[in-house]
């Protein structure tokens, strides 16, 4: 087989390293998930501006996917040691290197690769670790138990001549807390060990959500006009799974729909095509809150948007959330930027927008507005406490440059 | 008669027996349980410094602190945070909410005892 007649299996390759869904890259790049498919199983030929675009979206040369690693042994050196910029390898040699010595270029090579794979699984991991509710809720009975059972036996053992009607009702505590922690723990190991077989595989309602409002596009035509039924939407919806993942898909399309005939879809358009993404504008226009415009522009299609943005969300234990995804948005590179998010500071001061530059170092697009709110999710009464979320609209800098 | 401390949190255990250590150190302690109604409890209580855990039943720790600190009376009030993950977006998250002082569960009884002391002193 002529090596340009695999450039689909390269293709496939690269895209699983990178932990890209076939439906994304498809998105990417303009074309349906069913012709890629047919491309990355070498059933159609690929080429020009389509190869460009791909090869750009997967971070990758194009001499890369069109030869093969084998071929191009050099390129994925150059690639290697560009993400090395300390090691000061010696790239003017490359090709001398490659000639002399394939073998072990190609374990340098494999190991970077396979670098890249394990980092894209930690990656997932941590992700997982720091914003799963179900983990964070049994560590939380995890930690309060062994609190309590620390705090308690150490009283016990560090003073001697307390009574033993203190003495006892200590011990029945520690007694009662431990039978607690080996519960929890047990739930624990049971929550971890359910992850063996493919760790970076398996989803938490949260992912679920994420992947059924992307594989919309986060566009819901259904549900701009009135009679839009979010009930229908979601049965029987594929990527919902589980029924926390459906309860709380159900919420937002209910939430879009009541934002929905507060700014209807045609008159939005037409403000973002006059003033831009600009929600102190809009949220003027429209008489409406912060929280229910940031939310409107988060599920405009991308050709009224022309750019390329983000929504997260975080109630209010500060589990994070996103609802609209931005290219390399969720990053770790990303994540990192957390502190200077003012999504965490719109959570301590209610109903106050707050804009703010966010910049990410090493980042294509290096900086970011950020548009966050705080506003209540339950209806408030004199008997009720409100209850907060907060919502982050990230936009691209350079989106606002180039109005100017 | 000794400083007043007001201890929120909903863990009764955990409760008896930071209250134990306290009161025996000659602290006035006074314990609440409940997020709704712990802004209440403390304008009733007047207490000289808050142990606030994040984790309560009805609402979370940082909002009842986002109300100490917006209210005029208790806006320079020592709280002490008491979280069970140490994640630095929790660290963050409390000091954007305001805390004096942040400690992570499980905690030893003597860093509660002279995370108080510090904060009075």
């Amino acid at each position: 087989m002529p090596e340009s007649s695999l450039i689909g299996s390269r293709i496939r390759e690269r895209r699983s390293l990178v932990g890209q869904r076939q439906a994304e890259l498809a998105k990417a790049v303009g074309i349906s998930p069913s012709y890629l498919n047919l491309i990355e199983h070498n059933k159609r030929k690929i080429g020009g501006k389509l190869l460009i675009d791909i090869a750009q979206e997967l971070e990758v040369d194009v001499a890369l996917l069109s030869q093969g690693a084998e071929a191009n042994l050099a390129a994925s050196l150059r690639h290697a040691s560009d993400d090395w910029p300390d090691i000061d390898a010696e790239v003017e040699r490359i090709d001398e290197f490659a000639g002399r010595f394939p073998g072990w270029a190609q374990l340098v090579t494999k190991s970077h690769d396979q670098v890249l794979k394990l980092e894209r699984v930690v990656e997932t991991l941590s992700d997982r670790m720091a914003y799963d509710p179900l983990l964070s809720k049994s560590m939380h009975e995890v930690l309060s138990a062994v609190t309590a059972i620390h705090s308690t036996s150490s009283i016990l053992s560090e003073n001697k001549e307390i009574g033993p009607e203190w003495q006892a009702r200590f011990l029945r505590n520690i007694n009662e807390d431990s039978a607690r922690l080996a519960e929890s723990a047990q739930s624990l190991v049971q929550f971890l060990d359910a992850g063996n077989d493919n760790p970076a595989a398996i989803s938490t309602p949260q992912q679920e959500i994420e992947q059924f409002l992307g594989g919309q596009g986060y566009h819901f035509p259904e549900l701009e006009t009135l009679r839009g039924d979010p009930e229908a939407l979601v049965e029987g919806n594929e990527a919902l799974q589980t029924t926390a993942a459906r309860k709380q898909a159900l919420q937002i399309l209910e939430q879009y729909s009541e934002d929905a005939a507060k700014v209807p879809l045609e008159s939005i358009r037409s403000a973002i095509q006059i003033h831009g993404i600009e929600p102190s504008k809009l949220t003027n226009i429209f008489q409406a809150s912060a929280g229910t415009v940031l939310r409107r522009i988060a599920v405009m299609p991308e050709d009224v948007l022309k750019a390329d943005i983000g929504l997260v969300v975080c109630d209010a234990p500060g589990n994070l959330q996103f609802h609209r995804k931005l290219q390399g948005f969720g990053s770790r590179r990303f994540m990192a930027t957390r502190a200077q998010w003012p999504l965490f500071e719109a959570l301590s001061r209610p109903m106050q927008p707050i804009r703010r530059t966010v910049e990410v170092p090493d980042y294509e697009f290096q900086k970011f507005e950020c548009f966050a709110v705080a506003e209540p999710i339950n209806t408030v009464s004199f008997d009720d406490v409100p209850i907060y979320a907060a919502y982050m609209l990230i936009v691209p800098s350079s989106y606002y440059q180039q109005d100017d | 008669m000794g400083k007043r401390v007001l201890l929120i949190e909903d863990e009764p255990n955990i409760i008896e027996a930071i209250s134990f250590i306290l009161s025996r150190d000659g602290w006035d302690v006074a314990t609440h349980s409940n997020g709704h109604t712990a802004v209440d409890a403390i304008r009733e209580r007047e207490p000289d410094v808050i142990i606030l855990d994040v984790m309560l039943p009805g609402r979370s720790g940082y909002e009842i602190l986002g109300d100490i600190r917006a209210d005029g009376n208790t806006s320079v009030l020592p709280v002490l945070m008491l979280t069970a993950r140490g994640q630095a977006k929790d660290r963050e998250m409390a000091e954007a909410a305001g805390a004096s002082m942040f400690m992570t569960k499980p905690f030893s009884n003597a860093d509660v005892l002279n995370a108080v002391n510090e904060l009075v002193a």
